[in-house]
């Protein structure tokens, strides 16, 4: 800044600016002459070449639009498809009278009043010569009304086109996503020649996270046409190719088991192959109806699902943080037994409640006359939390989370579609990054207690829980969950099977694994097993683990009931659990809301699903 | 019609004084007035003679027109003091687009303030205006330090804006912000620098920061036969517009290309096909030759401005508004990438159209309030 202290020189300056504008006259001099030499070559030196373009006949290139991939899921039935469907379509540049043809075709009853606004956004947002569908799947007698009414509406045709049709409707609505027009947001980032005669884009869940292998290659058809327009003379056509049709691991009986038994409910069940990370069951309750997206939601219908209260949009399997409860107690067991801090055999004692030495704080059992002398495998069975308490205690906060962590929980799976929510497992770390006051930052004995029994800041979706299931049905072993199975050419019919991507696994003993599989099985086994009624005359073995994860916190000397409570206070009902045991083929996690008792209300849920999935012979042979 | 002295003892006209009385510069006004008669015509074919379209056109120029009057009123020392703080409050909107802008057309670009607000159109003045203000009472050439200040001040505003997404204007923008830096008298150091600087920028803007999309449309301009259904239509179509129009082109309402609807966006930033369609070779040239006097005029009133400020700012506008026919012109013969830039005074709507007479109106500004010097 020493520059302002300087005496200005004026006329220096003066000479010195004149020259640089000088300079710019000159650059705009030169810059206009290019584009006079280009005016020369184009309108002096090839006048003829191009007059002969435009004069007499003259190409139109018309695009053909590609026909998008389809959905099947495991055994071959399919869950999106293209059906055929008449369309009506307008191109505002051969409208005399944009808002006058508008107007008349509400009179025509062939647009809806509360749709208009949505129609003309829906013109803005294209270009002037491009077709733009603006009343899809039209009925018959709309079809008849406006063949009649055709000669009054220039630039208003009906085309026949192919449109996305969900055979199933509701089910698997959350893993599949849905397609829907094209609007401004898509339109930014998406190659506009790539889409030339498409008017639906994926939005999401598979439908989106697919949309390159689904979309296929537009093709494109080259006209004469005479100077009054019309078509004279197809030149070349270069056919669109369809899009790659996506093969699913998704198993759509056992996806309507579970769909069926979530009726009425708000919750998820995941279920996973442990063999592969294969998704077998992928269900939110409520759900919703993609067939209604595609012929474009009314802005009234589309609010009234994003103001439901149950949030039908909402993809709770994906997305939904709940807390995991007493689910977590077999992963909690294996990292206390590789780290030596318990023995299996050795009984600690419940007397109903533990407390800290020193604190007079008691954290309670669910049962309040205690257990007794209990060991792992009890314990397990049994969801003795005082043995875990006393567990978590000896622990620790930092053996616990990393030991939750290498089963995958409190992090994303990395399955194929998105977003997926991240879940929680505290940690010292964790703590003092997230809270501002110092007083809060500090991890307090009492937390890694109740961490204990998966309660305070834990949370899960119901994705990593049944990922963490697989990895004890498998031992250890970790997949990646992904619900492509394959993609399939649609010209070479080939199929390329999508790669199983192993994660790192959870390291402990082989007797460890026995001890808490078996505790698992107890469960469901023993005549004391929380779910014993949930696996009667069931004909495999069953390993699973009850869940109940309280919403509010119940105080000290309250007593707990469930009628008295308002539905949404209600515990969380959940339940884990794979078979058969000795060869397992299906890990499955089950979340109902407010369900109250995970063994009572989500245990018969996953045992329908187990049932319906090993029931079915073992396919496959589709891939 | 450009160098004419515009000295009030030397003018001979009642009209001519009052013009001067009322801020207006005649030469400037006769250039853009004919510019939009003549567009007028263009417009009316263009859009198929929709009177409307033709109308509502007229009606944007008025509020534009006016806007330009009332800043010709604003003595320039007003303008200077108002600068930094113009600057300051385009910041502040840019910012708060960023943050809660409303989605016009899928980017962020305005903010609702009762009236649709863009700030991104403000910087397009503030920034030079800025700039001119720092410089004004400092000796030229500036310092390393101040270049690098300036480039700072630029560099804020043109990230901004380009994360809206609006990359057109951004770059329009840095380089309103160059040419004061230009006009500044830098040395040819610095200018070397620069432009290797700029060489060595441009491949990571290609590997780094480009939408697919954005590379798409660069490739499509090598060969646009590749891409037949995207921007490489318009760019054929352009050209086979423009080419057919031979020397003296098809006439008035004449042209088949626009007529019938093969050449797209033809009322917008394509509009200068339609030029070179139906006025031919000298049509085209005749608007360019008028666009130069435009410039020209613009470039006088810089020259002979009296003060730093004044010389910079005026400069620096009027390069902009060059640079905007280049770049449409330039696009619309297949020698740069579609990037959506109107032809200034000519294309329909554009939201832009208001800072484009409002600079004139700065302009207009600088020349009519000029002291008397003794010569």
């Amino acid at each position: 800044m020493e520059s302002r202290n300087q005496i200005k020189d004026h006329w220096h300056e003066q000479r010195l600016f004149t020259r640089r504008i000088i300079a710019c006259a000159i650059i705009a001099v030169i810059l206009t002459g290019t584009v006079i030499s280009r005016l020369v070559i184009l309108q002096l030196i090839n006048a003829d070449y191009y007059a002969a373009q435009s004069q007499g006949n003259r190409i139109r290139i018309q695009p053909l639009p590609p026909t998008r991939g389809l959905i099947y899921d495991r055994n071959n039935k399919i869950l999106a498809e293209n059906t055929p469907s008449y369309q009506l379509e307008i191109t505002p540049e051969q409208v005399p009278d944009l808002e006058d043809t508008l107007t008349r075709l509400k009179d025509a009853d062939l647009i809806k009043a509360e749709n208009m606004a949505q129609v003309r956004s829906l013109i803005a947002n294209k270009r002037r010569f491009d077709s733009i569908p603006i009343l899809q799947r039209m009925s018959d007698e709309d079809v008849a009304h406006f063949a009649v009414l055709r000669p009054y509406f220039p630039g208003v045709e009906i085309r026949a086109r192919l449109t996305r049709y969900y055979p199933y409707g509701n089910v698997a609505a959350h893993a599949l996503g849905y397609v829907s027009g094209i609007n401004s947001a898509d339109q930014e980032s998406l190659n506009p020649a790539a889409y030339a005669g498409t008017s639906y884009i994926g939005k999401v869940s598979l439908e989106r996270s697919y949309e390159a292998e689904l979309l296929g290659e537009v093709g494109h058809q080259d006209t004469l046409v005479n100077v009054h327009g019309r078509m004279m003379q197809i030149l070349n056509t270069e056919l669109s190719v369809p899009g790659q049709d996506l093969i699913l691991s998704l198993d759509v009986e056992a996806q309507l088991a579970a769909e069926d038994a979530l009726q009425g409910r708000r919750g998820a069940v995941v279920a996973i192959d442990p063999n592969n990370g294969e998704i077998l069951v992928f269900a939110s309750a409520p759900s919703f109806n993609p067939n209604n997206f595609i012929s474009g939601l009314s802005r009234e219908d589309f609010h009234a699902l994003q103001t439901n209260v149950n949030q039908p949009l909402f993809n709770r399997a994906l997305r939904g943080k709940y807390p995991p409860g007493s689910t977590i107690k077999p992963m909690l067991a294996l990292t206390a037994l590789e780290e030596n801090i318990i023995i299996a055999d050795k009984a600690k004692i419940c007397r109903g409640y533990f407390t800290l030495p020193g604190r007079t704080h008691r954290y309670r059992d669910w049962k309040p006359a205690g257990h007794g002398k209990t060991n792992l495998h009890d314990a397990i069975a049994q969801s003795c939390d005082t043995y875990f308490y006393e567990l978590a205690n000896d622990t620790g906060i930092d053996i616990i989370s990393s030991g939750l962590q290498s089963f995958g929980l409190g992090s994303k799976t990395g399955i194929d579609i998105s977003p997926e929510g991240n879940g929680l497992v505290p940690s010292r770390e964790w703590k003092r990054k997230n809270f501002s006051s110092h007083e809060d930052q500090i991890w307090f004995p009492g937390e890694t207690i109740i961490t204990g029994i998966g309660q305070g800041y834990m949370l899960t979706t119901p994705l990593q829980l049944a990922h963490a299931t697989a990895a004890i049905a498998a031992r250890g072993t970790r997949y990646r969950p992904s619900l492509v199975k394959g993609i399939r050419d649609s010209v070479s019919g080939g199929i390329a099977i999508r790669q199983t991507k192993e994660l790192p696994p959870v390291k402990a003993k082989p007797e460890y694994w026995d001890e808490i599989i078996s505790a698992m099985e107890g469960v469901m086994n023993d005549p004391k097993g929380t779910a014993h009624f949930a696996a009667q005359g069931a004909p495999w073995r069953i390993a699973g683990k009850s869940g109940t994860a309280q919403v509010f916190s119940v105080g000290q000397d309250d007593s707990y009931d469930a009628e008295e409570l308002a539905e949404r206070m209600r515990d969380h009902a959940l339940f884990i659990a794979f078979a058969p045991v000795e060869e397992p083929r299906i890990a499955v996690a089950v979340i109902v809301e407010n369900g109250g008792s995970g063994s009572g209300v989500a245990a018969p849920i996953a045992r329908k699903v187990l049932d319906v999935y090993l029931t079915e012979p073992e396919l496959g042979a589709s891939l | 019609m450009i160098g004419n002295s515009n000295n009030p003892s030397t003018r001979h006209s009642i009209g001519g004084y009052l013009l001067h009385k009322a801020h207006i510069d005649p030469p400037l006004l006769l250039g853009i007035m004919v510019a939009i008669f003549l567009g007028g015509f263009v417009l009316y074919s263009a859009s198929g003679t929709d009177q409307a379209l033709l109308f509502r056109q007229f009606a944007r120029l008025g509020i534009a027109f006016l806007a330009m009057i009332i800043i010709a009123q604003i003595n320039v020392a007003w303008m200077r003091r108002a600068a930094p703080w113009l600057y300051v409050v385009g910041l502040i909107t840019l910012i708060l687009v960023l943050m809660s802008g409303e989605t016009g057309g899928g980017a962020q670009r305005w903010l609702d303030i009762g009236v649709r607000f863009q700030p991104s159109e403000l910087m397009k003045l503030a920034v030079p205006g800025m700039l001119a203000w720092l410089l004004h009472d400092r000796a030229l050439p500036p310092s390393a330090g101040l270049i690098f200040g300036m480039l700072i001040l630029i560099a804020a505003p043109v990230a901004m804006i380009g994360l809206q997404p609006d990359l057109g204007t951004a770059i329009l923008i840095a380089l309103t912000g160059a040419t004061v830096i230009f006009l500044a008298g830098i040395g040819m150091r610095f200018l070397i620098t620069g432009a290797v600087a700029i060489m060595l920028a441009l491949p990571a803007m290609w590997y780094f920061f480009m939408h697919d999309y954005q590379k798409q449309r660069v490739l499509t301009l090598l060969d646009p036969e590749t891409d037949p259904l995207g921007a490489g239509y318009h760019i054929i179509q352009s050209k086979i517009a423009i080419g057919s129009g031979g020397t003296f082109g098809k006439g008035w309402l004449n042209g088949s290309q626009g007529q019938l609807e093969f050449l797209p966006e033809r009322s917008t930033d394509f509009i200068f096909a339609v030029i070179g369609e139906e006025f031919g070779f000298i049509g085209a040239i005749t608007l360019l030759f008028l666009y130069l006097l435009i410039v020209a005029r613009g470039f006088y009133i810089a020259a002979v401005a009296q003060d730093t400020f004044s010389r910079l700012l005026a400069g620096s506008i009027s390069f902009t508004f060059f640079f905007y026919v280049f770049v449409n012109t330039a696009m619309v013969t297949g020698l740069l990438p579609v990037v959506g830039v109107p032809l200034p005074l000519v294309s329909a709507g554009g939201t832009s159209l208001v800072t484009l007479l409002a600079g004139f109106g700065i302009l207009m500004s600088i020349q009519t309030h000029r002291k008397l010097l003794p010569r």
